[in-house]
């Protein structure tokens, strides 16, 4: 099968609040492909993670994003989950009151229905998400919760990584999503997207540390810094930005 | 908002024309208990907005409303009427209509679940000693215009150690025929070890169009070690005035399980009080209003410490749409020596239209100095973080909305534990979401 872009971003600009943080990204993402993000704190990385999920937050200036052909910007946020675009949070939101097991099955046949595919029903849900929630080492008794109300920084995560596995997107856009994780629970988010690489599905992985590529090699790493991706290149990139930084990069930016 | 005197005197003037006529045949006592109810109103009148009680809520549409006390009901109601309030046709029941107590829709159970008018004659030795002795009328205009006039209602009592394990069901319809006044009074004591869950529930028949006023009072006695799951439902017509008070009193080591929804009335208001009379109490206060169109609901909670050791939470939300208003003043009160005393208070509402308005008033009053308390109140609208969250995952926006509403007041709904009664609440709470 041979490679095709996913999703295209052409000088993306973006700003919240009246402030630019996107100036410019150029960004291609094959089919089958995982890239990671990597880059100094408010180098905007979270700002495209969510600007590429739609987020009513951030204005686009200017640019494009195509997503199998179609104009991405132009699709409200729900337009884009049912057509295979997921974000991971990094700050997963409290739902009060509805439990993880409903909204889960909500989002997932809001999915279905967009394929034409037969809703579940709670108990075709529950057999189908008993795999899903071993795979996280996790049982239903996380399902019967309202959703992240209580839920440890950890345990947000991995429930962040169990939608992706629910929804199976075919681009999966992670935002720190190891962030605040323990070892343990890195290798088993690690695992999980591991598992789901397939030739059809991309991922992007936003991530400050190198720790979580340890585990997942991405095909292609870049560096966005003050809004512009600065430098690409294979997995051995994040190793030297491990060992000497960003700083060598945003000096590179300013002097260029 | 001044209210007119000549109401009070009517009121009065009510009291004395019905205490003359049929219901003079009563046991002294109860005489002497509602001329001290109607000697109150009378001194108190109709409450006004600066009192701080009632700073929020005006009660001129009652006093103005010229409600007369119904002879009969207008129209008795067949099982088939009442059985969209029924949760299940088994168990004990109480149903009144119009005010008076329905013995052919109602399965009692000897002296025990009985109307009041009944074990006021034939339990009146039990009924004496608790009656009138919890919910206050100093200060409560209402509750003691209720007093005036306590004549039936229910009457729940569940002997030492004893389990009542079906839910009993008090049902209390109006028919809203006429303008017309009820007053139900009821008492419900649990004495020591004893277990009960109930569901009170106030509606009106689909005839129910015109104005009426529900002015009801509940005391509840829970003794020690006891435990009483108590459900209250308010889903009278929108044109009705209720005005409710709930008063419960607790023995040492005894929980009290406190559940209440509004949903219906143009005017409701419900004084909860609760006093944690013996150590190592546990009270769950969790209550949902649900109002739209141009509902008031006013909600005043007290709950007295007054013992160590007892643990409080209180859960209230509300859900405010079209020009709505609700209320909500939660006054905990921690007596000197209540040490320990764990006490725990959540207010949060949810305004989904820009008319719509909350006032969320938390009143502690600490007088020991080892305890816990802490309270929260939130007014607003829905969470938009929360709303794209669930949109990023398929869901569209108005779904997303219905959805997080919903959760809101399944919050509060999931907190009971009688599931029929919780399959009850969740399709009213659903059907008024379909309606935004």
């Amino acid at each position: 099968m041979s490679k095709h872009p996913l999703l295209q971003v052409k000088n993306l600009h973006a700003s919240a609040e009246g402030r630019e943080i996107l100036k410019g990204v150029d960004l291609t993402v094959n089919t089958g492909e995982v890239h990671a993000i990597m880059g100094p704190n408010g180098s905007g990385k979270s700002t495209l993670a969510q600007v590429l999920a739609g987020h009513p937050a951030y204005t686009v200036l200017a640019g494009t994003a195509t997503y199998e052909g179609k104009d991405l910007l132009a699709m409200k946020p729900e337009e884009r989950a049912r057509a295979g675009v997921f974000l991971a949070f990094q700050y997963p939101v409290e739902i009060r009151g509805i439990t993880n097991s409903y909204f889960l099955r909500s989002a997932l046949n809001a999915l279905r229905r967009e394929r034409g595919e037969a809703e579940l029903d709670p108990i075709d849900f529950l057999q189908f998400l008993e795999q899903k929630l071993k795979a996280i080492g996790w049982d239903d008794s996380m399902m019967n919760r309202p959703v992240n109300e209580g839920f440890s920084g950890g345990e947000k995560k991995r429930n962040e990584i169990l939608q992706l596995a629910v929804l199976e997107p075919r681009l999966a856009i992670l935002d720190e999503t190891d962030s605040g994780l323990d070892i343990d629970a890195l290798k088993t988010v690690a695992e999980t997207v591991n598992k789901l690489r397939s030739p059809d599905r991309s991922f992007l992985i936003v991530t400050h540390y190198q720790r979580l590529l340890n585990y997942i090699t991405p095909d292609v790493v870049h560096v966005l810094a003050d809004g512009r991706i600065v430098k690409s290149g294979g997995p051995e990139l994040a190793r030297e930005l491990e060992s000497r930084g960003y700083d060598w990069l945003r000096d590179g930016v300013m002097v260029s | 908002m001044a209210v007119k005197t000549g109401s009070v005197e009517r009121l009065v003037g009510s009291y004395h024309a019905w205490a003359t006529n049929g219901a003079s045949r009563v046991p002294v006592w109860l005489k002497d208990l509602r001329e001290g109810g109607i000697a109150r109103f009378g001194d108190l009148g109709f409450p006004n907005m600066k009192q701080e009680a009632w700073r929020f809520t005006s009660v001129a549409p009652i006093a103005e409303g010229a409600f007369e006390l119904a002879k009969a009901p207008a129209r008795i109601p067949t099982l088939e009427d009442i059985r969209p309030f029924l949760l299940f046709e088994a168990g004990y029941r109480l149903v009144f209509v119009d005010g008076f107590f329905q013995g052919s829709l109602s399965t009692p159970f000897f002296d025990d679940v009985q109307s009041l008018a009944h074990v006021v004659t034939h339990r009146q030795d039990l009924v004496r000693q608790y009656l009138g002795q919890y919910a206050v009328t100093q200060d409560r205009p209402f509750s003691a215009l209720n007093t005036a006039f306590v004549s039936d209602g229910a009457f729940v009592h569940v002997p030492a150690k004893a389990t009542i394990a079906e839910p009993i069901q008090l049902l209390f319809l109006s028919t809203g025929g006429k303008p017309v006044m009820t007053h139900p009074r009821n008492l419900v004591v649990l004495e020591r070890e004893a277990r009960a869950s109930i569901v009170e529930t106030y509606a009106s028949l689909s005839e129910a169009k015109g104005p009426y006023w529900t002015n009801t009072v509940t005391e509840i006695v829970v003794g020690d070690s006891a435990r009483v799951d108590y459900h209250r439902v308010q889903r009278e017509s929108p044109r009705a005035y209720h005005v409710a008070t709930t008063q419960t009193h607790q023995g040492r080591d005894s929980t009290v399980n406190l559940h209440t929804v509004a949903f219906g009335g143009a005017l409701a208001r419900h004084d909860i009080g609760a006093v944690m009379a013996g150590p190592g109490g546990t009270l769950i206060l969790n209550g949902l209003y649900l109002l739209a169109g141009e509902q008031h609901a006013d909600h005043h909670t007290t709950i007295d410490h007054a013992a160590d050791h007892c643990e409080s939470h209180e859960y209230f939300n509300g859900v405010l749409d079209g020009k709505s208003r609700g209320v909500f003043t939660g006054r905990i009160i921690v007596r000197p020596g209540a040490q320990k005393t764990d006490s725990k208070q959540t207010n949060n509402n949810l305004l989904l239209s820009a008319d719509a308005h909350a006032d969320s008033q938390p009143q502690l009053e600490i007088y020991a100095d080892d305890v816990k308390c802490t309270h929260g109140s939130t007014v607003g609208p829905l969470d938009p973080r929360a709303l794209f969250y669930l949109r990023s995952r398929g869901i569209g926006e108005h779904e997303a909305q219905r959805l997080m509403t919903y959760g809101f007041a399944a919050e509060i709904l999931g907190r009971m534990e009688v599931a029929p009664l919780r399959a009850q609440l969740d399709g009213i709470v659903r059907r008024r979401l379909a309606e935004q």
